[in-house]
């Protein structure tokens, strides 16, 4: 039978049996979405709700972001990342000064905080800089440069400039002597057009002792200056033909040794010599074209 | 005849839910003990079918993900006789294996071996109405059996159509979509005591559970250890279990008998400890451990000690030797044998064409059994364990443990019953609109 008091009498046997409400409690737990809900939802929502909480407050944002801050500094100022020196290669001692100018690092410094592209964008925007490479190697910032070779002097509204060999301007110059060896241009848009002015260069050789000068008339046509004052006009179409016949005609006829103002060629059909002042007739070189086919 | 017709549907349409949430617990309720699994069908046939596993019998659809066992307490004779300390009992082996399987277990399916089983054998025949046998027909075929007056106070507990007969063909298993005149149908029926079920239904609702299907353990028990072709040619499954020893007769794998003797393992073990004047728990031990059926001359120099914690030293120094355990064993697992004898020469077996039986449950673990068991019933005896269940695990794999196989392979796949057809129409309430609805076919 039943004992009086079932409880009490049953703690002293071991019964194996779970009470009716570790019963229920169990079978609670063992409701999917509860057991979703106290495995995963509540502690979702309380590290989230702690989390929300803590950085609420604006110390501990910062004290998160400093401790953040701390371990990465420590770890990209180790001996290994840091840069204690920069060399230049390759570049002339004004470049080298601008560069340092440009770039300005203070050393030492972590190889983590050089931003190498913005420094190589930098060092590119500089005019006598062609092309420029930055390694860090060996705690050393190696900058190498290839600079842009002067190759033309361009004389224009603002003064001297030094250009290189595609038109690209290097520097200004003070005098015409600071670089004797280099042709000069002249004339508004003359560096646009830096390519027929090579040609060109290349084509009066014969004459070079002469040549004083390119000048770029109207942005179209070029007119060689010789010494002398004499003036070659070319045509804005073709001009390397018409300079040849010019060197041809000095060549058979000495033209250009004679009291020639200037050789008109900017017509091809029409080729026109003006003498110097006491003969003020234009005379027409019609032979010349006798050449022409 | 109505209200057992809707309870019964009722637990169909719950071990169908069952089913689509794809978790149900098995319940075993003995005498000695109370086990439980707990099934997942997956539908999926997860089994690889290795070497010496063969189609497993069509009940790979589900695994076994939760067990448990647990001593029984309060049953008596298979019958709940303490309602709470058996509630007890089914909350502890319920809530390990909840625990084990991770899963919540709504619904549960219960056997039980107790309540006088009794069976019947009905027979009923009618005309089939428009040639073509069709469900109506069935239905009115079985509604036409003329149930004997099986008393107040008890219950059916299955009652399957085991054979059907168009005019002259007998056999049929499905006579649907053929054609003839008169169909016949045998029923096997078998009834329990009402009470029993009812204190079983109680207990599991009192532990939150829904139940979802009743069984026989006598049933449930052939279902595991017979095997296919023992099914099918005819044979007896005697369960040797705690407090009875139910028997079931199976022929063309429908079960044709069934019955139980309230005499079991525990007699056995009360014999033992009034023979030996020892607690009952240590005649449970000598008798596990020790017992026997056929005494050889070995066995008077096999010397048993009792043991015991009274203090006296005579007393707790008493040895005994393992011939007088077994001359205490013998008469009372004789005198079960003779009754299951007498049971089934009762029922008719000797007339059955094949005479096989097979010995399962907790007590057929007796070594010697087998031989002193054909001695009595007859020629045909052999010792059944239950068959293979996925994931089942080793420790349930024993004989004690057919009636819990059988009853997983019983929900998986349940032998059609009564309250499996259709309703006939004649029986349908006046109001009901099935019947409008056949009024309409009849008459247009």
């Amino acid at each position: 039978m039943q004992p009086l008091r079932p409880h009490r009498a049953r703690q002293h046997s071991n019964d194996p049996a779970p009470s009716v409400l570790s019963y229920r409690l169990l079978r609670l737990m063992l409701t999917p979405v509860l057991r979703r809900l106290v495995f995963y939802g509540i502690p979702a929502f309380v590290l989230a709700a702690g989390c929300g909480l803590y950085f609420a407050k604006q110390e501990n944002r910062d004290r998160v972001t400093a401790a953040y801050q701390d371990i990465y500094r420590s770890v990209i100022e180790r001996p290994e990342f840091i840069v204690k020196m920069m060399t230049v290669r390759g570049a002339s001692d004004e470049v080298d000064q601008d560069i340092r100018e440009v770039v300005p690092i203070d050393f030492p410094i972590s190889s983590f905080d050089l931003d190498i592209q913005d420094m190589q964008k930098t060092i590119r925007a500089l005019d006598p800089v062609a092309e420029v490479k930055l390694f860090v190697r060996a705690n050393v910032l190696e900058i190498e440069v290839i600079e842009r070779t002067p190759a033309l002097l361009w004389r224009n509204a603002e003064g001297l400039d030094v250009l290189d060999i595609q038109g690209n301007y290097v520097r200004s110059a003070a005098t015409r002597l600071d670089y004797p060896d280099l042709p000069l241009i002249a004339g508004q848009g003359a560096d646009s057009n830096i390519m027929e002015a090579r040609q060109l260069l290349a084509a009066v050789r014969p004459l070079q002792d002469r040549v004083r000068a390119l000048t770029y008339v109207g942005e179209r046509r070029w007119d060689i200056v010789l010494d002398r004052g004499q003036v070659l006009m070319l045509p804005s179409d073709n001009p390397v033909r018409a300079l040849e016949r010019i060197i041809a005609l000095d060549q058979a006829q000495q033209l250009l040794a004679r009291d020639v103002a200037a050789v008109d060629f900017r017509i091809a059909s029409r080729p026109t010599l003006r003498v110097v002042a006491q003969n003020d007739d234009i005379v027409s070189i019609n032979n010349t074209q006798s050449g022409e086919p | 005849m109505i209200e057992l017709y809707e309870s019964q549907r009722a637990m169909r349409a719950m071990r169908k839910a069952a089913m689509q949430r794809g978790v149900i617990a098995v319940l075993d309720v003995g005498t000695s003990k109370i086990s439980c699994l707990i099934l997942r069908f997956d539908g999926a046939n997860q089994t690889s079918l290795g070497e010496g596993v063969g189609s497993l019998a069509g009940q790979s659809g589900f695994r076994v993900i939760g067990e448990a066992t647990t001593m029984s307490r309060g049953v008596e004779f298979g019958e709940i006789s303490a309602m709470s300390e058996t509630e007890r009992a089914i909350r502890t082996a319920l809530q390990s294996a909840q625990k084990m399987a991770a899963v919540r277990v709504d619904h549960v399916i219960a056997c039980f071996s107790g309540g006088q089983p009794r069976s019947y054998g009905l027979a009923g025949q009618t005309d089939v109405e428009n040639q073509v046998v069709g469900e109506q027909d069935i239905a009115r075929v079985l509604a036409a059996c003329d149930v004997p007056d099986y008393g107040t106070g008890r219950e059916v507990l299955h009652a399957q159509p085991v054979n059907f007969a168009l005019d002259h063909r007998s056999g049929l298993n499905d006579p649907r979509g053929q054609i003839g005149q008169n169909l016949f149908t045998d029923m096997h029926m078998l009834t329990v005591d009402e009470r029993v079920i009812h204190d079983l239904a109680h207990c599991i609702k009192r532990c939150d559970l829904e139940l979802a299907g009743v069984a026989s353990s006598a049933y449930v028990s052939g279902i595991s250890s017979l095997v296919e072709d023992e099914q099918e040619l005819g044979a007896a499954c005697i369960d040797l279990g705690g407090g009875t020893t139910s028997l079931s007769i199976f022929m063309k794998r429908h079960m044709i008998y069934a019955d139980t003797i309230r005499i079991g393992g525990d007699h056995v073990t009360r014999d033992i400890s009034m023979g030996l004047q020892v607690p009952f728990a240590t005649a449970e031990r000598i008798k596990t451990r020790h017992g026997g059926v056929i005494a050889t001359g070995r066995d008077d120099m096999d010397m048993i000690e009792v043991g015991g914690n009274t203090g006296d030293w005579e007393h707790d120094r008493r040895s005994v030797s393992r011939a007088e355990v077994i001359g205490i064993m013998r008469p009372r697992i004789e005198e079960i044998l003779e009754d299951v004898k007498d049971r089934l020469d009762a029922a008719g077996f000797d007339h059955l064409p094949s005479q096989q039986i097979v010995l399962t449950g907790g007590g057929s673990q007796v070594p010697g059994l087998d031989g002193l068991a054909s001695r009595i019933l007859g020629q045909q005896v052999r010792l059944g364990r239950p068959l293979r269940v996925h994931r089942l695990p080793q420790s349930f794999s024993g004989a004690s443990h057919s009636s819990l196989v059988g009853l997983s392979l019983f929900a998986a796949h349940p032998q059609d019953e009564w309250w499996d057809f259709e309703i006939p129409h004649s029986r349908l309430p006046t109001r009901s609109f099935k019947r409008a609805v056949r009024w309409f076919k009849e008459n247009w």
